[in-house]
């Protein structure tokens, strides 16, 4: 797998993912045949008012790509310009979230369009300094990068004095160490910074105390990856319109969604904003082995999943999804047959957050392990009626208590898993009926004394 | 400032200011666990959880700033249903062992639990257990009760300054404890105890002696070192049990040093002496020494005086006294000293140089108040380990580093390990401490285009080493910060007074402050600015320590001392006691040196058992109180002092109440003006240096009194290392000496040798040893400072 055979882009806008037929495109040589660096070539030549930049981006509805949506264009202009001393931009590359490998692929498809939406972002944001925090594990997208920014230093595209506009722009990866939690912003600041990556209490933000304390702006690899296209607008310059245009009213253009689990050709598909899941699902060769859909979780493990019929109705955006119960997530669409064993899946679910909770915050450390243990007790056939109230309630002590968005997201898959299929997990425990076995209790109250 | 409302309450609060700082201010409660006044934010408890209008989530007090207008609820049902649920978090996986913890009764987490907790376990899950490592003689762990606050982490990395305790591991598997199972050494470490909101730190000397209920709280003072901390001495059925802080901002703050904590547990030791007795040579008495009533014991010690005094004259009486005496002992120690005709009263026992007795009235006191300490934006320490002579102080330093980006210097002998960062930290050797000092005067003159005098300028004049210029400029950067900064300060620490040019680094330092504005800091050993207040000291008609020990007189009376050990020249010390006629001693404390020379020793009460007036170093006049009566037949020295008076058929001896004696002092001196630099004062340099290695000295902090040797947990901690030679690496290359080599040191001048163990010791710059006084071990090297070694 470290040669291009291996291609998960199945669909492309040519916007963060290269079209499949370029040859080698993670070279310089193949970007820059495909429009590449002209972007920040031209900003920097023409010296564009940073405030231009920021309109182009407010203007195309590029909203966030690493889960939250919230908008690169408001958040650079939160970065004050002005202040003196350094300041950082940061990519965060440490693309964790179960069901998600878009960013990996920008990485090793794509790492120029990367690196020029950063230098971009540094000279919009008066940042000199940038840093790409790249997840432990993707060793092959960690080196794409590594030698696209060694082809970009040497072609002057990085270092000092780019295209001669004065503006210096400095481009670190770093490798982490296989921490989910290091994937939200302010952990993956801590981590950068050579400390334990826990999440920092916020406020302040990044924008007023980032790295090292100095102003910091994080963005997604794709949304920084975005912003060259953006800019270039098909031909049309700054006209945030064309990318506006490719998607629906809140929220534009096109996005990455990896799309994983029972379907016949699992991959990346960038497809435009609004497109709905059931093209979606035809893209990717519909369920496998001609079994019928189950479920979704259409943004990554975070995200509530959606049962068949609801997300066979809903569009692939912030409104539609949000509107049938779920979220876009960080585009994640994880598919799931009519055989699959929701009790298990959730099992898994919380094991995973049990395991990647920092300890930081009481309800996060204490809550997903319960949540796990409990899970568990009722996937082996241990579970006791009152298990499930008991999850639930778990679950929303959990939502909305913690420092960081973790909490929420090992609380939402129980929430609506709970809420779409009960019964399953019901059916799993030997008395549910309400009739609860006191011996089954008596044993349970022994184990744990 | 903003309106905020809480609770239907309106509060005028400051704008910015966390919640719960504001509702703590109005008297609303809001539980928590991690926020800590004194430490940084966490948010990590989630239990100050509370409902903000148009917040959708519920949000935590202690880390949401006050924004005009906020309307706030403490107890809403969101409020409630969100600190409930915290509490469930925090009860699952803690053990139910309150009736054998020792926080149990004063347990945040017991007391909370009642509010927000519920009686019933919905956790049918195994508990988290965590195994505890010994972290050393003080501090108890039993982490599976850690709730996970890291108060204890923050403490030592914000106020302490070394970070011993860390949380390693990730999740629920997250463990606070320290790195590689590494005790925790730090001389405040007790202060993780009282900041642990669970069982989980616990007083190791403390565990099981009683139920926090049980116990009956003094306040009371510290007498170990010369801030004065305010404690709290808690008594169970008349014995002490343990040592609390009480807070002070202008003091102590919240914290108290390791020493006031633990040095209790000597109060209770079977070293105490109990009974009085005397040696009437009667070879069937053990070592011709008998218990005997008070009676018996007072005439005996008044005849053997007055034998003394009718034979010679009340000149040939020296009295020393201890330098943590109260004011009260310390006013009647003189008092019955003069009475006998003798002026030779000195409490001064680290000190050997003594020429500006007369000179300068410079009391040992510190021109800054000690709260300023936290304020200061540069200072020079001169000689002094403050960290480990002044625990809190230190504490405070590394505050005003913190804070203001203060710039603190050291020109010492020693590379001591500092809790705060050092701007410049000249590590020079004792028979150049003064020149560098000097030559800051000389850098200091030059900034502030006023000259020198030349007695100090000839100090100055360069040698070698002034050569290097890299030297120069840490010199004049130092003279730089004192000349320019608003809130300086020199401070002249433990080292500097011992040195045998003390009065020449006092002379250059006052005139370094006179010019530069900057505030003179003396940091005397414990109750000493008592000690001057009381006129415990020679005068111009008597001897100081060092002479009357040299004089060897015919009887010296000692209070709470035992001069072989608390004195600089334990050797000289040693032989004056013995060849005296008549020693009385009296004491908390048995001692098998002091029943080689004393004729009497009479049991006296413990700090912990006695009231008496203590002044810090900065002026303040501070008064203890009786936590527990004397043990047995002990009594509190200044009833024995003002009995013996009465003995000896002197006047003013008939005070009735502890006030009586109190009112005797004048209180009038420590008002007196700053100092200021004498004319002519005798500069004369007498160290001198010619060959071996230059002997560094200074008391290790759990050596220095009688009450620390007796205290049992201090003495195995870190901090009292055994006796032994400490070379740098360079010097052990040099001699050809490896790490726990016998060595045999001798004085140069021939008088004294031991036998002491090598050890390897980086802080010792070249050309030089270090072996530290307070042992019976260092004793017979006296007071000299030039040793050679030899192998053994």
């Amino acid at each position: 797998m470290t040669d291009n055979t291996f291609n998960t882009v199945r669909k492309t806008f040519n916007v963060c993912l290269p079209d499949p037929s370029i040859e080698q495109s993670w070279t310089l040589k193949a970007y820059q045949e495909n429009g590449g660096y002209q972007a920040l070539e031209r900003v920097l030549r023409e010296q564009t008012p940073h405030t231009d930049i920021i309109n182009t981006l407010k203007t195309s509805n590029l909203r966030g790509r690493g889960g939250a949506g919230f908008p690169p264009g408001i958040k650079w202009s939160f970065m004050p310009r002005a202040a003196e001393g350094q300041k950082y931009v940061v990519c965060n590359s440490d693309e964790g979230e179960p069901g998600t490998c878009k960013d990996r692929d920008i990485l090793r498809l794509n790492p120029h369009a990367l690196i020029e939406g950063m230098a971009i972002g540094g000279y919009v944001m008066g940042a000199s300094k940038g840093y790409n925090y790249i997840r432990g594990e993707f060793w092959e997208p960690y080196e794409r990068m590594e030698a696209a920014m060694k082809e970009a230093y040497e072609a002057g595209l990085l270092g000092e004095n780019l295209f001669d506009s004065g503006f210096d722009f400095d481009l670190y990866t770093h490798l982490g160490a296989g921490a989910y939690i290091c994937g939200e912003e302010t952990a993956l600041l801590e981590s950068l910074e050579g400390k334990k990556g826990q999440p920092r209490f916020k406020p302040p933000f990044p924008a007023a105390f980032g790295l090292y304390g100095k102003p910091t702006t994080i963005n997604n690899t794709e949304s920084f990856a975005s912003v060259p296209a953006i800019l270039r607008a098909d031909g049309n310059w700054m006209d945030g319109e064309w990318f506006k245009a490719l998607g629906v009213e809140n929220a534009g253009g096109v996005k990455v969604f990896s799309v994983s689990g029972h379907v016949e050709r699992p991959g990346n598909y960038e497809i435009k904003m609004g497109t709905p899941f059931s093209e979606l699902l035809e893209m990717a060769g519909g369920v496998w082995k001609g079994r019928k859909l189950k479920a979704v979780i259409p943004g990554g493990s975070s995200v509530p999943v959606m049962p068949a019929d609801a997300v066979m109705q809903a569009n692939m955006d912030y409104d539609s999804l949000r509107d049938h119960g779920s979220a876009v997530g960080a585009g994640s669409v994880i598919i799931m047959d009519e055989t699959t064993d929701m009790v298990k899946v959730l099992e898994r679910l919380s094991y995973f957050y049990h395991e990647e909770s920092c300890g930081q915050c009481t309800p996060c450390r204490e809550g997903t392990g319960w949540l796990y243990r409990i899970l568990h007790r009722i996937n082996t056939g241990k579970g006791v009626s009152k298990d499930l109230d008991t999850l639930l309630d778990v679950a929303n002590r959990i939502e909305g208590r913690t420092i960081c968005a973790l909490g929420d997201a090992a609380a939402w898959p129980v929430q609506s898993f709970l809420k779409h299929y009960r019964h399953e997990f019901e059916a799993k425990i030997v008395d549910a009926s309400g009739n609860t076995s006191d011996q089954s209790k008596n044993k349970m109250t022994a184990d744990a004394a | 400032m903003a309106t905020i409302e809480v609770d239907g309450k309106t509060l005028e609060v400051e704008a910015g200011e966390m919640l719960i700082k504001a509702t703590d201010k109005a008297g609303i409660y809001i539980p928590r666990f991690c926020y800590h006044d004194k430490l940084s934010v966490a948010a990590n408890c989630r239990m100050c959880l509370v409902e903000v209008e148009k917040a959708p989530k519920p949000l935590p007090a202690c880390a949401t700033p006050i924004m005009d207008g906020m309307k706030v609820f403490t107890k809403s049902k969101l409020a409630r249903e969100a600190q409930k649920g915290t509490m469930e978090f925090l009860l699952i996986n803690h053990p139910l062992d309150c009736p054998v913890c020792d926080q149990g009764g004063e347990c945040p987490l017991q007391d909370q639990a009642l509010g927000y907790g519920k009686d019933e376990s919905r956790f049918l899950e195994r508990k988290r257990v965590v195994a505890s490592h010994d972290i050393g003689p003080l501090v108890a762990t039993e982490m599976t009760r850690c709730i996970h606050c890291t108060r204890c982490v923050r403490y030592g990395e914000e106020v302490a300054g070394i970070m011993e305790m860390g949380a390693p591991g990730r999740g629920e598997y997250t463990q606070i404890g320290t790195f590689l199972n590494q005790s925790v050494d730090s001389e405040v470490s007790g202060n993780m105890i009282d900041l642990c909101p669970v069982g989980a730190l616990t007083s190791k000397p403390y565990r099981f002696a009683a139920r926090s209920w049980e116990l009956q709280s003094h306040a009371s003072i510290s007498p170990h070192d010369c801030v004065g901390t305010n404690i709290n001495v808690q008594t169970l059925r008349d014995q002490v049990e343990r040592v609390l802080p009480i807070e002070n901002t202008e003091v102590n703050d919240c914290w108290i040093a390791d020493r006031d904590r633990y040095s209790y547990e000597a109060v209770n030791s079977d070293q105490r002496l109990t009974v009085p007795m005397i040696r009437d040579g009667n070879p069937e008495n053990d070592g011709g020494w008998r218990e005997v009533n008070w009676e018996s014991a007072l005439k005996y010690a008044a005849a053997g005086l007055l034998t003394v005094i009718e034979s010679s004259s009340g000149n040939h009486v020296g009295g020393l006294a201890s330098a943590s005496s109260t004011l009260e002992e310390f006013h009647l120690f003189q008092k019955l000293l003069q009475a006998m005709g003798s002026s030779n009263i000195d409490h001064r026992l680290q000190q050997l140089d003594f020429r500006d007795d007369s000179t300068a009235s410079r009391f040992p006191i510190s021109q800054l108040p000690i709260a300023d300490f936290s304020n200061l934006d540069a200072g020079l320490l001169i000689g002094s380990n403050i960290r480990k002579e002044q625990p809190l102080l230190s504490l405070r330093l590394r505050e005003a580093t913190l804070k203001n980006q203060a710039q603190i210097n050291v020109i010492g002998v020693m590379d001591y390990e500092m809790n705060f960062d050092l701007a410049q930290n000249i590590v020079s050797n004792p028979a150049s401490l003064v020149n560098e000092i000097a030559l800051l005067a000389v850098e200091v003159s030059k900034l502030k285009e006023n000259d020198v005098p030349e007695q100090i300028a000839l100090l100055a004049s360069p040698n070698e080493q002034y050569n290097d210029t890299q030297h120069l400029a840490a010199i004049s950067n130092i003279a730089n910060q004192l000349c320019s900064k608003e809130q300086t300060m020199v401070t002249l620490g433990a080292i500097a007074q011992q040195h045998k040019d003390a009065s020449v680094i006092r002379f250059i330092a006052q005139w370094i402050c006179d010019i530069t504005d900057a505030r003179m800091v003396i940091l005397p050993p414990a109750n000493s600015v008592a000690g001057w207040v009381a006129n415990c000291t020679p005068g111009e008609a008597g001897k100081n320590t060092v002479d009357m020990l040299a004089a060897k007189l015919k009887a010296y009376v000692l209070l709470g001392c035992e001069p072989e050990l608390d004195h600089i020249d334990g050797q000289s010390a040693m032989n004056a006691m013995l060849a005296a006629d008549f020693v009385l001693q009296i004491s908390a404390f048995k001692s098998s040196n002091v029943m080689k020379y004393a004729d009497v020793i009479l049991p006296m009460a413990a700090f912990t058992e006695a009231a008496g007036t203590y002044v810090n170093c900065e002026g303040r006049v501070q008064k203890s109180s009786v936590a527990a009566p004397p043990k047995e037949e002990s009594r509190p020295a200044w009833k024995i002092l003002r009995v013996l008076g009465n003995f000896m058929e002197f006047s003013g001896f008939d005070q009735i109440t502890l006030d009586d004696v109190t009112s005797e002092v004048s209180f009038e001196n420590l008002s007196s003006p700053k100092g200021k630099t004498q004319e002519n004062s005798d500069t004369t340099i007498h160290y001198h240096h010619t060959r071996g290695l230059q002997r560094i000295s200074d008391t290790p902090m759990y050596r220095a009194e009688a009450t620390l040797r007796n205290a049992k947990a201090l003495q195995k901690t870190a901090d009292n290392p055994p006796p032994a030679a400490g070379l740098n690496a360079k010097m052990m290359e040099k001699y050809g000496f490896s790490d726990s080599d016998l060595t045999l040191v001798v004085t140069t001048n021939g008088e004294g040798n031991t036998v002491l163990p090598i050890r390897l010791d980086n802080r010792v710059p070249n050309d030089c040893v270090y072996i530290s006084a307070g042992h019976l071990e260092t004793a017979p090297l006296g007071a000299d400072t030039s040793v050679s070694l030899e192998k053994a």
